[in-house]
């Protein structure tokens, strides 16, 4: 057996590693993994880059900004595996929610109408509404920037966003700290469960395929132990294989809930492994389809265009510095070819190309694969825009306009 | 040592206070501790430190962080303190539990010793939390095997002697501890609606 360290954030998407170690994938694969649990990304980032651990469930942009040298320590980090799809919520206070659309399930369908209601409610709220976000570089904020941009909004300056813990957003709700967060499940569903907030946007009607956490590794120490790399790449395939079957969704949401992983009831996590939301409390569940993918349609294959929105937002926004240079190093977190190395014997459904242009797939699609039988699901950005990973200046000048 | 501002985040009253007894014995007079909640990160910027020293198991972190890079308040930028000469101190650091953030230009000589003793500090804490989990186990398991003895000297008029050296040889033969086999003798009695 070989040990593995494994950092982990108490959030419904480390489900894979969970399932990993608990379901014995991990073991059939001669590894031992040791889950660690981390209260902060701060806490996760800093036990992979110094080696406590070897492999951590990460947010995607903070392994980019790690490796750009956007975070505290810069070392060059890897991701070869991405560990969910999708997955994040929106939820506001009641108070600032009344001036949306009343009908839940057409606020959630609809994001474009949403985001102009939600510009005209920031006019008319009683003061700048703060939104709590997890960490600059979480997929969360960046979804949330991008979506309130749509609208015309400037998230810098009509909005508040304020760094919080999730586990924390409840309460900063009931002390009238913040008026809503965006964040991981299952704090979204606790809150709207705890009836101080409903759901206004889903990440899944924003980007119907957008990249979530992965598992990051230090570069230097994937390249090292190469082989190990490949067994656990693996294991976490067939892990995520478990977890996305719908017949082990109560059982996983019942690990889950154990003190040691999310410490949270099963009711609350379950709503989003199935996709059925329940938006305010009280009211009849709605069916978000992909609200949190692990395993289908290649889901956990690292698309180096994933790696390059996730840059073009960070330049976007100011985070960082458009140069060629960060370009490349921004897609060479996402290695495609570790996961074709590791997973290439294994059956799965192979992707051919390591890029795409991000949001054109309107609907399911058969793609150009080594195997038969990949099917990617749709990729749409909820206001219609593709991302050509071949032209990211072009991309950027049209969102400013 | 007069001139460095200590910021402790902290949410442990009693451990902030071991870290901040530490570091006055060791000279350090301008030293605050700030517990991570509300405003905290306001309170940090008006008090503009030199050293910020954090708990790493503090789901806050993150929004300390923050403040780090957007504050602008803060005179002279603030990054974590990592002495990449000294891997042992990074190790012993992230074990002890405790992250530094110190402004930028702040000399490592100075910054270390201040380290030093917050890892001391914090191990310390770590094992009288322990010591004092143990104690508390070790009392609880006291009384159970009292009661334990109570019930057999009731029902079955032993004295305490014999009571515990009943109980000691049932534990041997069964391979159980002494405080297993207690437990699962009040269990019965109280099942058997037993008066002690």
């Amino acid at each position: 057996m070989i040990r593995i360290s494994a950092a982990f954030l108490p959030l419904t998407d480390s489900a894979v590693l969970v399932a990993a170690h608990e379901k014995g994938f991990a073991a059939a694969q001669g590894i031992e993994l040791d889950l660690l649990r981390s209260e902060s990304w701060a806490t996760l980032r800093d036990r992979l880059v110094y080696g406590q651990v070897q492999v951590a469930h990460m947010l995607a942009p903070l392994a980019i900004a790690v490796t750009l040298g956007l975070s505290q320590h810069s070392v060059s980090l890897s991701a070869p595996f991405k560990l969910s799809v999708n997955g994040n919520l929106l939820v506001m206070g009641t108070e600032f929610a009344a001036a949306l659309d009343p009908d839940i399930a057409r606020r959630i369908e609809d994001p474009v109408a949403t985001a102009h209601d939600f510009a005209t409610a920031i006019g008319l709220y009683r003061r700048k509404p703060v939104i709590g976000v997890v960490h600059r570089f979480s997929c969360h904020a960046l979804l949330l920037r991008y979506w309130l941009g749509s609208a015309g909004i400037d998230p810098d300056r009509d909005v508040v966003l304020r760094v919080l813990p999730p586990s924390l957003m409840g309460a900063a709700l009931k002390a009238d700290e913040i008026d809503g967060f965006v964040a991981g499940e299952p704090w979204s569903t606790v809150a709207v469960q705890d009836r101080q907030a409903e759901i206004v946007a889903a990440g899944a009607r924003i980007w119907q395929r957008g990249v979530e956490k992965v598992l990051a590794l230090r570069t230097d120490w994937m390249e090292a132990n190469a082989e190990t790399v490949d067994r656990l790449l693996i294991a976490l395939d067939r892990a995520a294989a478990w977890c996305d079957d719908p017949a082990n969704h109560v059982e996983l949401a019942a690990l889950l809930a154990r003190p040691n992983y999310v410490d949270r009831s099963a009711e609350a996590i379950l709503p989003a492994l199935t996709g059925r939301l329940t938006a305010r409390a009280g009211e009849t569940p709605i069916a978000v389809p992909a609200t949190m993918l692990f395993h289908r349609e290649a889901a956990g294959f690292p698309w180096k265009s994933q790696g390059l929105w996730i840059y073009s937002q960070l330049v976007r926004w100011g985070m960082a510095a458009a140069s060629p240079e960060a370009e490349r190093l921004a897609a060479d977190v996402f290695r495609s070819d570790v996961y074709r190395r590791a997973l290439g014997g294994s059956g799965a459904p192979m992707p051919g190309a390591s890029l795409k242009v991000e949001g054109a797939l309107s609907g399911p699609r058969g793609m150009g694969s080594h195997r038969a039988g990949l099917t990617l699901g749709p990729d749409r950005f909820f206001d219609g825009r593709m991302f050509d990973p071949a032209d990211i200046a072009a991309y950027l000048n049209a969102l400013r306009r | 040592m007069a001139g460095l501002r200590i910021v402790i985040v902290d949410d442990t009253g009693l451990r902030a206070s071991i870290l901040q007894d530490g570091l006055a014995e060791a000279g350090f007079d301008d030293i605050h501790v700030v517990p991570p909640r509300g405003g905290f990160v306001a309170r940090i910027e008006r008090l503009a430190p030199d050293v910020v020293l954090m708990d790493l198991g503090s789901p806050s972190r993150d929004t300390l962080e923050e403040m780090l890079v957007v504050s602008r308040a803060l005179a002279r930028p603030i990054a974590m303190f990592v002495d990449q000469s000294d891997d042992a101190m990074i190790g012993a650091a992230i074990d002890a539990g405790i992250s530094a953030y110190v402004v930028d230009g702040l000399r490592k000589e100075r910054v270390k010793p201040i380290l030093d003793l917050a890892i001391r500090r914090f191990n310390a804490f770590a094992r009288m939390q322990s010591e004092l989990a143990e104690a508390r186990a070790a009392l609880a398991e006291r009384k159970t095997i009292d009661r334990a003895k109570a019930i057999l000297m009731n029902s079955r008029h032993l004295s305490e002697p014999d009571a515990y050296a009943l109980l000691r040889s049932t534990a041997m033969n069964q391979g159980r501890r002494i405080v297993e086999v207690a437990e699962a003798l009040i269990t019965a009695s109280d099942l058997l609606g037993g008066s002690v």
